[in-house]
């Protein structure tokens, strides 16, 4: 037996293995599906849905298309870890920063907090947050006003809606605000790397963001008005608030688990990150002459970035995938939509599981690519 | 630097300024503690705004006060240079402990003090805080499911003696090492299986056949995972060994196989088990649905495992692989005998942390329909004798989860140090 063979047999039966496994697979459901007189395919996603969802970003309702709620539904799982991601980042990023603290209390409440809701299987959290926490809420009648204007409630938290009008010429002029602050700050480089100037970046930028949008108010006529939630009386007992936005206390109860579990693992990648810099990084910037600020902003967080931003995207990407226990409590997301509600109504398991994991598999794959794209441009340049 | 040019003001006279600010800490932290435990309000001769912030004031004011570099003093030492190095610090530290000393009151009461356990229904618990008679009523039902009471003894036996046939590695003799692998990743897995087929399903030897459907609660948690864990385990190691091969089609499959899995969320998974899996299997083959849902986990748990090997692999030095190619051994010879037993021992803590996500991902299969902590926990919440004792319920599963992940969690952590220092 030469070499050829030996490397072509062994990869012959595991192709053969394969193929075995999935025909074996195919025929099977060929088979019963024939025995049920179902078949196989896509038109499905064009027949009326005919069921309704509790809480939808674009509008639907029962008349519309499968494909359409697949569309409505996958929105709201977006929103749910796009939240997720906002307040576990924010969150994680505190409670790291809080586990180097100099200060033993801060460092040990911090410590207790990572260990506290690490260990706590994530459905439990939910659970708990939307059937015992949530629930202790007041009715709509006896809520206190927070803030003035937005009402925390057993049925959502309802929050002051915004009326936008000329909504594209403000959205126009904040598009225009960004383009120019990057022309500006690839101009600030040359202009440093040439002359060695230094433009007051910062000033520049914020001004531009405030003062471009600022004018299409005055000149533009984009005008913002509020609608704040009023409570009205349905039945002798029944109240709820109208005008504003409802956040139904499915997405609260979502995205404060998610995220309160999500930042213990944001804030170990933080601590591993601001750890993994030497103390000489930080005397070495500080004996040439550089201030404390840019000490920060040029030596310490580009290095730091580097170690922490992998480990937290695969995080992000871990509460995108997680939001998928949104099924147990029943916020319409894409599970609970699709692989839920419309595999009962159609039984098309095969088809419609299969497009549903093909959605999160390429949600990840996709985020996983960009990762691997960003870790090239950062990696260090060996010569 | 403010705070050495704040205590050159006052070092004058140290001896004053510690018991001045000593005394007006204690002012501070004592009325807090008043007003938390007894509800007197010290202060309410001030007005109402002023009575609320002048502990922090106090406190503040004290804290800056004693701050010096060096008092003489061991605890006012340490207490400066942990808690009290500049007035940022300050401020947080008494924060969080006036957030403490205003937390434990209610909580207290509500878990111990106004708490009932006694009686056996739900009019037992007329106190305002928590009712664990509800706990107690149901805490059979928690633990073992609907499993017939009178036969919980084989569910117990059974974890017996899987756990006491696990340490019996530890009494192999030198000479019988060898076959340790062999017997943790091959016979192991089967005579366990064996075991808890026997003895908590029953049907034979005179035992009485108990449906899975009955199974449940957090014995069935700990069943789920530790068929995952021991099962996906050898999945997980031919599938790093298949994606670190040279065989182009070989390490395309199991990439493919790997990431495939990693990008899917379990609940997914559950679903394909309980609705997909049906439709691939001969007709009039009947699988019950607690196997598919193991197969399901299992399948999806190995490739998280084969990451974590083959990161075990990785970290071999490659003189390793020489070595044994020198000495004329074949793939699989060299794999066996010299690579995977290295390799394994490396990735311990990592298994470790894998089971550990595994039991936290294992409640998951209340969505399918399978009771087991959690789905035992909706089950008695909606029961119409004993309504609104949600919140007590989570707790006391939270309570039971953050135990079992804490300890296991720690373990993995020594067992890391431990192979840390080994290398």
């Amino acid at each position: 037996m030469n070499n050829k063979t030996k490397r072509i047999i062994p990869q012959l039966l595991t192709i053969l293995f394969v193929v075995f496994v999935f025909g074996f697979f195919t025929f099977n459901a060929q088979v019963n599906m024939d025995n049920r007189g179902i078949d196989f395919g896509f038109g499905f996603l064009k027949q009326e849905a005919s069921f309704d969802m509790q809480f939808t970003l674009l509008d639907y309702d029962g008349q519309d298309s499968y494909l359409w709620a697949y569309v409505v539904a996958l929105l709201n799982t977006l929103l749910v870890s796009f939240l997720g991601i906002i307040f576990c980042t924010i969150l994680g990023v505190i409670i790291g920063v809080a586990r180097l603290s100099s200060n033993y209390l801060i460092r040990n409440s911090a410590a207790w907090y990572v260990e506290f809701f690490r260990n706590i299987p994530l459905l439990l959290q939910i659970f708990f947050w939307y059937y015992a926490a949530l629930r202790a809420l007041p009715l709509p009648e006896g809520a206190e006003p927070w803030f003035g204007v937005t009402y925390m409630t057993i049925k959502g938290y309802y929050i002051p809606a915004m009326i936008w009008q000329n909504l594209n010429i403000f959205m126009y002029c904040l598009i225009a605000a960004v383009v120019s602050i990057v022309f500006i700050r690839t101009y600030a480089k040359k202009l440093q790397e040439k002359e060695g100037k230094q433009l007051p970046l910062l000033y520049i930028s914020l001004a531009i963001l405030i003062i471009l949008p600022g004018l299409s108010f005055l000149v533009g006529g984009v005008t913002l008005d509020f609608e704040i939630p009023v409570l009205k009386q349905l039945a002798t007992t029944s109240y709820i608030y109208e005008g504003g936005v409802r956040l139904p206390p499915e997405l609260i109860a979502l995205v404060l688990a998610l995220s309160l579990y999500t930042s213990t693992f944001v804030a170990e990648c933080v601590r591993a990150g601001i750890q993994g810099i030497s103390k000489g990084q930080k005397e070495a910037a500080a004996s040439v002459g550089l201030t404390p600020n840019q000490i920060l902003k040029l030596i310490i967080m580009p290095q730091a970035l580097r170690i922490i931003i992998p480990p937290t995207t695969n995080q992000y990407l871990n509460l995108t995938k997680n939001s998928s226990l949104a099924a147990a409590i029943a916020y319409p997301d894409l599970v609970l939509v699709f692989a839920g509600t419309a595999l009962m109504q159609t039984g098309k398991a095969i088809e419609i599981v299969g497009i549903t994991m093909l959605t999160y598999l390429s949600i990840s794959l996709a985020i996983a690519a960009l990762m691997n794209w960003y870790n090239k441009k950062i990696e260090i340049k060996e010569k | 630097m403010r705070s050495i040019s704040f205590n050159q003001i006052q070092s004058k006279n140290p001896l004053t300024n510690m018991y001045l600010g000593s005394f007006l800490l204690a002012i501070s932290i004592f009325d807090v503690l008043i007003y938390a435990f007894f509800n007197t309000n010290i202060l309410s001769f001030l007005p109402s705004k002023l009575s609320t912030f002048l502990p922090l004031v106090l406190g503040f004011i004290g804290l800056g006060i004693i701050r010096m570099e060096y008092s003489g003093i061991a605890i006012l030492d340490k207490l400066n240079k942990n808690i009290n190095t500049n007035n940022f610090n300050a401020l947080l530290t008494l924060l969080i402990i006036f957030a403490f000393i205003k937390a434990t009151p209610p909580s207290l009461s509500w878990m111990i003090f106004d708490a009932n356990i006694s009686g056996d229904t739900k009019e037992a618990c007329t106190g305002t805080g928590a009712c664990w008679t509800y706990i107690k009523v149901w805490f059979k039902r928690f633990m073992y499911g609907m499993y017939p009471n009178d036969l919980h003894w084989r569910i117990n036996s059974a974890f017996i003696l899987v756990i006491a046939l696990g340490f019996v590695g530890y009494f192999f003799k030198e000479n019988m090492k060898k076959y340790l692998a062999l017997y943790y990743v091959i016979i192991y897995p089967i005579i366990a299986f064996l075991i808890i087929y026997y003895l908590i399903s029953g049907g034979s030897f005179g035992l009485v056949w108990v449906e899975t459907g009955a199974w449940g609660g957090l014995s069935l948690t700990f069943i789920v995972s530790f068929f995952c864990l021991i099962f996906c385990f050898p999945l997980g190691m031919i599938l790093a060994l298949g994606r670190r091969s040279n065989l182009p089609a070989v390490r395309y499959i199991s990439v493919g196989y790997i990431e495939f899995w990693r990008g899917v969320p379990l609940i997914t998974v559950l679903f394909m088990s309980s609705v997909m899996f049906p439709m691939f299997l001969p007709e009039d083959f009947f699988m019950d649905k607690l196997v598919r849902v193991i197969i399901a986990i299992t399948l999806f748990e190995a490739a998280y495992c084969a990451e974590v090997i083959r990161g075990g692999l990785q970290a071999l030095p490659r003189g390793q692989y020489d070595a044994a190619k020198s000495l004329g051994m074949g793939y699989w010879k060299m794999h066996i005998f010299v690579i995977l037993p290295q390799a394994l021992k490396l990735v311990i803590p990592g298994i470790a942390n894998t089971f550990l996500a595994l039991v936290k991902d294992t409640p998951l299969i209340f969505v399918v329909g399978l009771a087991e902590i959690a789905g035992m926990l909706a089950l008695a919440k909606t029961n119409p004798k004993w309504l609104g004792f949600a919140m007590e319920g989570y707790i006391f599963a939270a309570i039971i989860f953050w135990i079992i992940c804490y300890a296991m969690s720690k373990y993995s952590y020594n067992l890391e140090n431990k192979y840390k220092t080994e290398r």
